[in-house]
């Protein structure tokens, strides 16, 4: 692909990844011979349809190691993943006096909607701030996670400075004060094996479309004990057992939280996602890009002008994630020099406000990888950030 | 392509300090916000008998929506309101690629050397935040 005359060093995979063949095969081959509605039809393409949407749920089931297909809810995205977790249990079991403890490192997606749980509960939304590494600080995880704490809810790995949380730990001590924990997995799914039986979460939250999947997908996975005893989050068909004038009683799981007719299409680019993410291995997505990542974050360290955010940690705590900003140059104009380069960044906040105004920085740029990137995909966003301040007539 | 839109004009007038400032007898003050980006600048102004005796502005954001500030300050300072509001007009729509004749453009003086924003979408909202704060300042026909 090119991108302003050059062949495209595509660095934004953290916003969302490029997709393979396979997957666009897939959702072609869905609406060419497949399409109908599921769960409705008594019909062959019916059955067809159902059948690619219920195994694409058994193969989430398997792909984050969860009990049971029940526990795994499609979802537009982690987004509305999030926010189902918010309205559903968040606003029936958080009450007036409570505490939602959040991170300083969230996405808006795991932040705005605690506020707006706090605000409506009359709870108090607290935070967990950073140590000098950028590590989530103990002494704020022991002093504010408390019997008063009803949820935990934390990014395993932030989307700014691609610092990895050890999920599992805050998991038991969440357990430990009686409080549930939320997980946002939208940056980890795609790039480190994540066993929800393992790290032992109530909810995961991750995207299909940041993990070679299509756009419009994502998933919820919550404890399947949790999940029955939660209020449905949006109303209407397919999530119905009875249906009355007055009354309601709503389907079995997963389908109490799937009303209406459901991205089958998109299941379908999900699970050829996976198929790939699998044929490829965790252990050498991991190798390739920590071998990426730590080039990079090495070159861009010998270049004095560039101010690195996240990068003192050690580094096999750090995925493909690269913070930074060129002195003196707004990010927005970093990425038009890097663009007009064929290096595709991303600049602005990352739906990470109070993160930014945190690091005392108003935006930042980033640089994010994924397996198919290469070495030479880096030395194309080295020798373009050397160009930056010549462009900006401050050499 | 690039060097069309960093001329050292714009990279002066994106670091320019004069014009960062708050007035002591603002009369208008209004902030204008690109949320996806960051951009961030708030507008004083001190109007009377319908001109606009002198503006300012602090803030930050990207060069291009910085100098393009700068330079709506000069021009605009010392105009009429209703001719600033046409020249603002005329901006904007320079920077759309509705307007694209130099003639046409000579208004805009210095501003008009942004006119190549039009052809990066990605940058017409840097370019326009600081015109758009000025037409939407409330208050611009209040007498003080």
């Amino acid at each position: 692909m090119k991108m302003n005359g050059h062949r495209m060093a595509y660095l934004d995979n953290s916003a969302t990844t490029q997709k393979p063949e396979s997957v666009v095969r897939a959702i072609c081959g869905y609406y060419g011979g497949c399409n109908a509605n599921p769960h409705r039809g008594v019909y062959e393409l019916s059955v067809k349809a159902t059948k690619i949407y219920e195994d694409t749920r058994v193969k989430v089931q398997k792909f984050i190691n969860a009990k049971s297909p029940a526990e795994i809810i499609f979802t537009k995205n982690a987004t509305e993943a999030l926010n189902l977790v918010a309205f559903s249990y968040g606003l029936h079991n958080v009450n007036a006096g409570d505490e939602i403890l959040i991170t300083i490192t969230e996405h808006h997606s795991n932040l705005v909607t605690w506020q707006m749980v706090a605000k409506a509960k009359g709870a108090t939304l607290n935070y967990i701030y950073l140590d000098a590494d950028g590590n989530l600080s103990e002494k704020d995880i022991a002093e504010k996670l408390t019997s008063r704490t009803k949820i935990l809810a934390v990014t395993q790995i932030s989307n700014v400075l691609g610092l990895k949380n050890d999920i599992k730990t805050l998991a038991a001590q969440a357990h430990e004060v009686g409080a549930v924990i939320v997980a946002d997995g939208a940056q980890s799914v795609p790039h480190i094996p994540v066993d929800v039986q393992d790290l032992d979460v109530d909810f995961l939250a991750f995207s299909a479309h940041k993990m070679l999947g299509p756009m419009g997908v994502g998933v919820l996975y919550g404890r399947e004990k949790i999940l029955e005893n939660m209020p449905p989050f949006l109303s209407g068909g397919d999530m119905i057992e009875y249906v009355e004038e007055q009354d309601t009683t709503f389907a079995e799981l997963p389908n109490k939280f799937e009303a209406g007719t459901q991205n089958v299409g998109g299941a379908a680019g999900l699970s050829a996602a996976i198929d790939y993410i699998n044929s490829i291995g965790f252990s050498e997505i991991e190798r390739i890009e920590k071998e990426l990542t730590d080039y990079a974050i090495d070159e861009l360290k010998k270049i004095p002008y560039v101010e690195l955010y996240g990068c003192n940690s050690a580094r096999d705590n750090k995925i493909g994630i690269i913070t930074f900003n060129v002195k003196e140059v707004h990010p927005h104009d970093v990425a038009t020099i890097l663009d007009s380069e064929g290096v595709a960044i991303r600049a602005g906040h990352h739906c990470a406000q109070p993160l930014m105004n945190y690091l005392g920085q108003n935006s930042t740029c980033r640089a994010s990888f994924y397996f198919y990137n290469t070495i030479d995909d880096v030395n194309r966003l080295i020798d373009a950030i050397k160009k930056v301040r010549t462009v900006m007539h401050l050499n | 392509m690039l060097e069309d839109i960093y001329t050292e004009l714009i990279a002066e007038h994106s670091r320019a300090t004069e014009n960062r400032r708050q007035l002591p007898n603002a009369t208008v003050k209004e902030r204008g916000h690109n949320p996806s980006c960051g951009d961030d600048i708030t507008l004083e102004m001190e109007i009377s008998d319908g001109v606009i005796k002198d503006a300012a502005f602090i803030g930050q954001g990207c060069a291009i929506s910085q100098a393009s500030t700068d330079m709506m300050i000069e021009l605009l300072r010392g105009k009429k309101v209703d001719d600033a509001k046409k020249l603002a007009e005329l901006f904007i729509n320079m920077i759309k690629g509705n307007i694209t004749d130099d003639d046409a453009l000579e208004p805009l003086d210095e501003a008009a050397a942004l006119k190549n924003i039009a052809n990066m979408p990605a940058r017409v909202k840097c370019a326009t935040l600081a015109w758009h704060t000025f037409l939407n300042a409330k208050d611009l026909e209040l007498k003080p």
